[in-house]
């Protein structure tokens, strides 16, 4: 493999990482206050339907991102009402949700588009356009350093640098602020927090609408920059590699954008080169598939390091009389 | 006793779920601009008014009472089993193997080796998931999710690389002998004279699916095994003091569990495909847990539940054929049925039980 192929690879892992990257973060706010969410699949699927349909009726991504961001939220808020107000089964309710936008997109888009549950295309201003940076076409001659910067760093959307500063942004917000303290606190102990006058209900469900807004922007992204609409199922299990990584992270911010770009290469070996031919032995693509999966099962065993998720985890809080 | 009588909780809280989810439904229809009624109307008389609807209304069926049973299983231990997808998959391997390679003298032990085949196969995909959470104490849910995936590329594997037949196209194994292909209702009930069931796909395992409602029940509320399940499910702690192994337990109800999901793929690969294709599950595993949690985990329930998706699924199909409305509505209306019976379970049980307690009150 020679400089340049490499290269192209790692520039997709980026790309098909974002999506993960935003999700699993997503997933990681609702987690750590103490609320399961395997609904990410679905709020993703939904927003990428609503920016995809918003956009391609305004021909404004940024009206369709927003439109995306209110549509994931609205899933977010039918979690927290399930899970947090009537406390309900917070697994059970993620399935509803993964179901529910998994229908409704399809019905929603035949209703308005009539082209079998897909959108219009998007084009121009109805999507992210690649971002040049500053100096990419100056620095690309030289060696090494040009063409990574001109290729690999450069020319990406605006959400997926949106997605990479969301790392450092999550990592401060949940251990260097004050907000950040009792959202970790509400996932382990929200009796203590409860004790401290802190308001368990409000604050997961703060945890629960950054989830929806995070995952707006991941769906967004699937639909407005890295394809060019929504088709039916586009998400393609990318929640639950997101909730993979998620747990493979151990639920830490710094750990998650790791184990996503992992799972981003993954993909981006298996897109591009189907079996991988190693002499001895030939990889199958189903193999490359199936790894995010099966490395989540043996972390999961405990067998290399233990995950271990926020000790009140799907409990729904009930108070003491 | 603040609590609401035994037969409020268990028709009429799941009644009035279902009715929330069916008015939502009629919501999404009009909003589509459609005319519920008449959809409704022509649900009916698709999937109820001919024997070939019925024909296809009791195939699915078959489908949703093996893998509802699945879910309410695991419901008894307090397990959610979320893999009846993956293990009906490899439950599918199961059944392909045995018809393909055991030489059958007819259809009844054909029948009855690939049962055991497919709950063997079943079985054992459930297995990892289910030692993983005893003695390892990872998450049923997420592990079982993942080996839904795990399940979708291993099949994909074999048959575009094993079980495909030299020159063939689609990635599916090969017909399966004439031996070990299941009668239908075709088969069975036509006369000389009137055809009934005509080209429908519902074949003998409807009947081999409501025998097993009958052994399900038979094991929950009548074996000693069953009476552990439950009282594990009930409170651990309990279970624990009385002697039950939360290890033991834990993996039988997922073996169980996991049996039941491999068994579905008889209905639809040796019933109905003749033999293994790729999408052979067709979602039944995640229908599964809507049936379950409407039919409360008892098997009477699913049984009711399972016909009642049955119809839906038929009847999407016809309104799919003859109107504008997609084949996705079934799948709105199965998760507002999750959504209303499952996780908003306390929206209307709450309001309820006050009800009766102010009612009792006063008399």
């Amino acid at each position: 493999m020679d400089f340049a192929t490499l290269l192209q690879v790692l520039d997709s892992t980026v790309r098909l990482a974002t999506p993960l990257l935003l999700a699993c973060l997503a997933g990681l706010f609702s987690e750590r206050a103490g609320i399961f969410d395997i609904g990410l699949e679905g709020k993703m699927l939904a927003a990428a339907f609503f920016s995809a349909a918003i956009a391609a009726i305004t021909g404004d991504v940024w009206m369709g991102l927003g439109a995306g961001i209110l549509a994931s939220l609205a899933l977010s808020v039918l979690h927290g009402l399930a899970s947090i107000t009537f406390r309900g089964n917070q697994l059970i309710s993620g399935v509803a949700i993964n179901f529910l936008a998994a229908g409704l997109t399809v019905l929603i888009a035949q209703d308005w588009f009539s082209q079998g549950g897909r959108t219009p295309s998007l084009i121009g201003a109805g999507r992210f356009e690649p971002i040049i940076l500053p100096g990419a076409a100056e620095f690309a001659g030289v060696p090494l350093i040009g063409p990574i910067y001109a290729e690999l760093i450069s020319g990406h959307s605006i959400l997926v640098y949106v997605a990479f500063a969301m790392v450092p942004l999550t990592w401060w917000l949940l251990y260097r602020t004050r907000f950040g303290l009792r959202l970790r606190a509400v996932g382990e102990a929200p009796e203590a927090v409860d004790t401290a006058g802190v308001s368990v209900v409000g604050l997961r469900f703060v945890a629960v609408g950054i989830c929806g807004i995070l995952c707006g922007v991941a769906g967004a992204y699937l639909a407005t920059a890295l394809q060019a609409g929504f088709v039916k199922d586009m998400t393609a299990g990318r929640g639950f590699i997101a909730l993979a990584a998620l747990i493979f992270a151990k639920w830490r911010p710094w750990y998650a954008l790791y184990a996503c770009l992992l799972f981003g290469l993954l993909q981006a070996v298996a897109l591009r080169y189907q079996n991988i031919d190693l002499g001895a032995f030939v990889v199958p693509v189903q193999f490359m598939d199936a790894l995010p999966y099966i490395l989540t099962v043996v972390i999961l065993a405990g067998f290399v390091g233990k995950a271990i998720p926020p000790r009140a985890g799907g409990e729904p809080y009930v108070k003491e009389r | 006793m603040d609590k609401m009588p035994g037969w409020a909780d268990a028709v009429l809280v799941p009644l009035i779920s279902l009715l929330l989810a069916a008015i939502l439904s009629a919501l999404v229809i009009i909003g589509i601009g459609e005319d519920p009624v008449a959809a409704f109307k022509l649900m009916v008389d698709g999937a109820l008014m001919r024997s070939s609807g019925w024909g296809y209304t009791l195939y699915y069926a078959t489908n949703f009472i093996f893998t509802g049973l699945a879910v309410a299983v695991a419901f008894h231990a307090r397990l959610f089993n979320i893999g009846g997808e993956g293990q009906a998959m490899i439950g599918g391997l199961g059944v392909a193997l045995a018809c393909l390679y055991i030489p059958w003298p007819n259809w009844y032990v054909a029948l009855l080796g690939a049962t055991v085949s497919a709950a063997l196969f079943g079985a054992m995909w459930a297995l990892i998931p289910a030692y993983l959470q005893a003695k390892r104490g990872s998450h049923i849910v997420i592990t079982t999710i993942m080996f839904n995936f795990i399940a979708a590329a291993v099949l994909n594997y074999i048959l575009v690389n094993i079980l495909r037949p030299q020159g063939a196209m689609d990635p599916a194994t090969a017909r399966f002998p004439e031996a070990a292909q299941l009668p239908t209702f075709q088969d069975m009930f036509s006369t000389a004279e009137t055809a009934m069931f005509r080209g429908a796909p519902a074949n003998v395992t409807f009947f081999l699916a409501v025998f097993m409602c009958l052994a399900v029940w038979v094991l929950i509320w009548r074996t000693k095994l069953g009476y552990e399940i439950r009282s594990f499910g009930q409170s651990e702690s309990a279970a624990k003091y009385a002697g039950i192994s939360p290890i033991k337990i834990t993996v039988v109800a997922m073996l169980i569990s996991g049996g039941l999901a491999g068994m579905m793929a008889l209905n639809t690969t040796m019933g109905e495909a003749e033999r293994l294709v790729m999408n052979a599950t067709e979602g039944a595993g995640f229908i599964g847990i809507a049936v379950a949690l409407m039919g409360r985990s008892h098997p009477l329930g699913v049984l009711l539940a399972a016909l009642l998706f049955g119809f839906l699924y038929q009847g999407g199909a016809e309104l799919a054929l003859w109107t504008n409305i997609p084949r996705e509505l079934i799948v709105v209306i199965q998760a507002l049925v999750i959504l209303f019976t499952g996780a908003l379970d306390n929206m209307v049980r709450m309001p309820l039980e006050k009800l009766f307690l102010a009612a009792r009150r006063k008399a």
